[in-house]
């Protein structure tokens, strides 16, 4: 079909197909959306498993994770032994206005205290209020999906792969071993 | 003292027909034109599918501080919207429902029609000018010219129904419609329906108004409730049009069972019209001036005189 008219007509068909097509807006308020579990919400810290490192502070681009600490002592336990010190977290924040979601802080976690989450309520009248204090990043924990199962065909795992390969190196040990024996 | 009931009776219909008509067009041209855009338009009005949508619009408008310019003239500025307004609500008493519905069965009923949709424009070209204001003055302009385009072959178009049915009187031409006419007044119904839409300034002839580049044109400086009355004037007008088209060109209560359904059919005629305005608002991008005037010039003006030597041809062939 060509000639004149054809894109009056085209304008048409497409607006009329569209029409009674069913719309796929999302109706936000009244229905919650459904987001993928790794969408980068907000940031909970599962402060249990902090160590105070510090490298998220250093790793994060905006400078937006404060962290103050101090150090304790453990009295020595066994004659002889030495003083235990240990880290103990006195303050964490971070201030979401200044936030860029990279994700980087997560990444370099080296014990997993912090996590995503997708949820993202939590806009604020006065941009003091987005710095969220150690209590509300504990808080958002219980928001943390599970992690997504591993696509089939994936790569698999760090921790599977290595414990796999050490079980196959052990077996290949000891069938050298009974070669020999024999 | 029944006489004056009657006549009471008639215009609180009329006017019931004018206040409610325009609203129906206008929500269905929120719904209509959203899901033609993969939207959902208004939901909340009125908690189902914004069904209230411009009732809350209206109660926002009329809230509204009544502003004019410094520099406008203020007399011609405030009544502006009433006279782009008014002439669409005398306009709707000549117009026929069904057999013996009308408001008023007026013996020149299209001659009056027409001259009274003519006034309306008025109203907007007063706006332009009294507004002191540039885009408006533009937008006046153009509304002018568009004016000057388009009625010839609006009127010429009419014309040739009235030739064929040998009558002005709206109602003797629906008498008088049969349905071959379709055929016959095929391009004088194109012509004055699209003709039509640009005495509007409906989209896609909104070049007057053209709100991305003449900020509204003559509505730029207007607020609150004589904002909305202009509005209301534009959806009273996208009434009167179909109503016209349906009465004139589609035969108006002819239809199955026509004796106890004919308002019925005017009314799902009007509709269908009204729906096909909204339609070729969303699908079509706005005509640049030039072409806007090439094409009543050079196109509808030789079609609508080929229509109308085609009519005189076949009516005095039939006479």
């Amino acid at each position: 079909m060509t000639g004149f008219g054809r894109g009056l007509l085209h304008g048409l068909r497409v607006t009329a197909r569209n029409l009674l097509r069913r719309s796929v807006t999302a109706q936000y308020p009244d229905a919650k959306p459904e987001l993928p579990p790794r969408s980068r919400g907000v940031i909970a810290l599962q402060e249990e498993n902090c160590t105070v490192c510090m490298l998220c502070a250093r790793e994060c681009p905006a400078w937006c994770i404060y962290i103050d600490s101090h150090k304790e002592v453990t009295p020595q336990q066994v004659e002889g032994a030495r003083e235990r010190s240990h880290n103990v977290l006195d303050r964490f924040a971070i201030d979401f206005s200044l936030c860029m979601y990279c994700s980087i802080c997560i990444e370099a976690c080296p014990f997993d205290a912090l996590h995503w989450t997708p949820e993202f309520e939590y806009g604020e009248y006065d941009i003091l209020d987005l710095t969220h204090e150690r209590d509300r990043l504990r808080d958002w924990m219980w928001t943390v999906p599970p992690p997504p199962a591993i696509d089939p065909g994936g790569e698999e795992p760090k921790e599977i792969a290595a414990a796999r390969k050490a079980v196959e190196r052990d077996a290949t040990k000891r069938s050298t071993a009974t070669e020999e024996e024999s | 003292m029944a006489d004056a009931l009657e006549v009471a009776l008639r215009c609180v219909a009329v006017l019931a027909a004018f206040l409610l008509l325009p609203l129906l067009v206008g929500q269905t041209e929120h719904k209509a034109m959203a899901h033609m855009q993969s939207r959902v338009g208004p939901m909340y009005a009125g908690r189902f599918h914004g069904w209230a949508q411009l009732v809350a619009d209206g109660v926002k408008f009329a809230q509204k501080e009544d502003v004019a310019p410094a520099a406008a003239d203020r007399t011609v500025f405030a009544i502006a919207p009433g006279v782009a307004l008014v002439p669409y609500l005398v306009a709707m008493v000549a117009i026929p429902l069904g057999p013996g519905l009308v408001g008023q069965d007026l013996d020149i009923g299209l001659f009056f029609v027409l001259a009274i949709m003519s006034v309306g424009v008025l109203g907007t070209l007063m706006g332009g000018w009294a507004s002191a204001n540039k885009y408006s003055l533009l937008g006046g302009m153009r509304v002018a010219v568009q004016l000057m385009s388009y009625e010839l072959p609006f009127v010429l178009a009419a014309s040739s129904v009235a030739m064929a049915a040998g009558t002005l009187s709206l109602p003797g031409i629906v008498e008088a419609w049969e349905p071959w006419w379709l055929l016959w007044q095929a391009p004088g119904m194109v012509v004055f329906f699209v003709a039509g839409l640009a005495e509007l300034q409906r989209p896609p002839f909104d070049m007057p108004v053209a709100d991305s580049e003449l900020v509204f044109g003559p509505y730029t400086e207007y607020g609150g409730i004589r904002f909305a009355m202009f509005l209301l004037a534009e959806y009273a007008g996208i009434v009167v049009l179909s109503a016209l088209t349906a009465v004139l060109f589609l035969g108006g209560w002819h239809g199955p069972s026509a004796d106890d359904l004919g308002w019925l059919w005017t009314l799902v005629k009007t509709g269908a019209v009204a729906f096909i305005v909204i339609w070729v608002r969303v699908a079509f991008p706005r005509l640049r001036e030039d072409q806007l005037n090439t094409l009543a010039w050079k196109v509808l003006v030789p079609v609508v005189l080929l229509q109308l030597a085609l009519t005189t041809v076949v009516a005095v062939k039939i006479a």
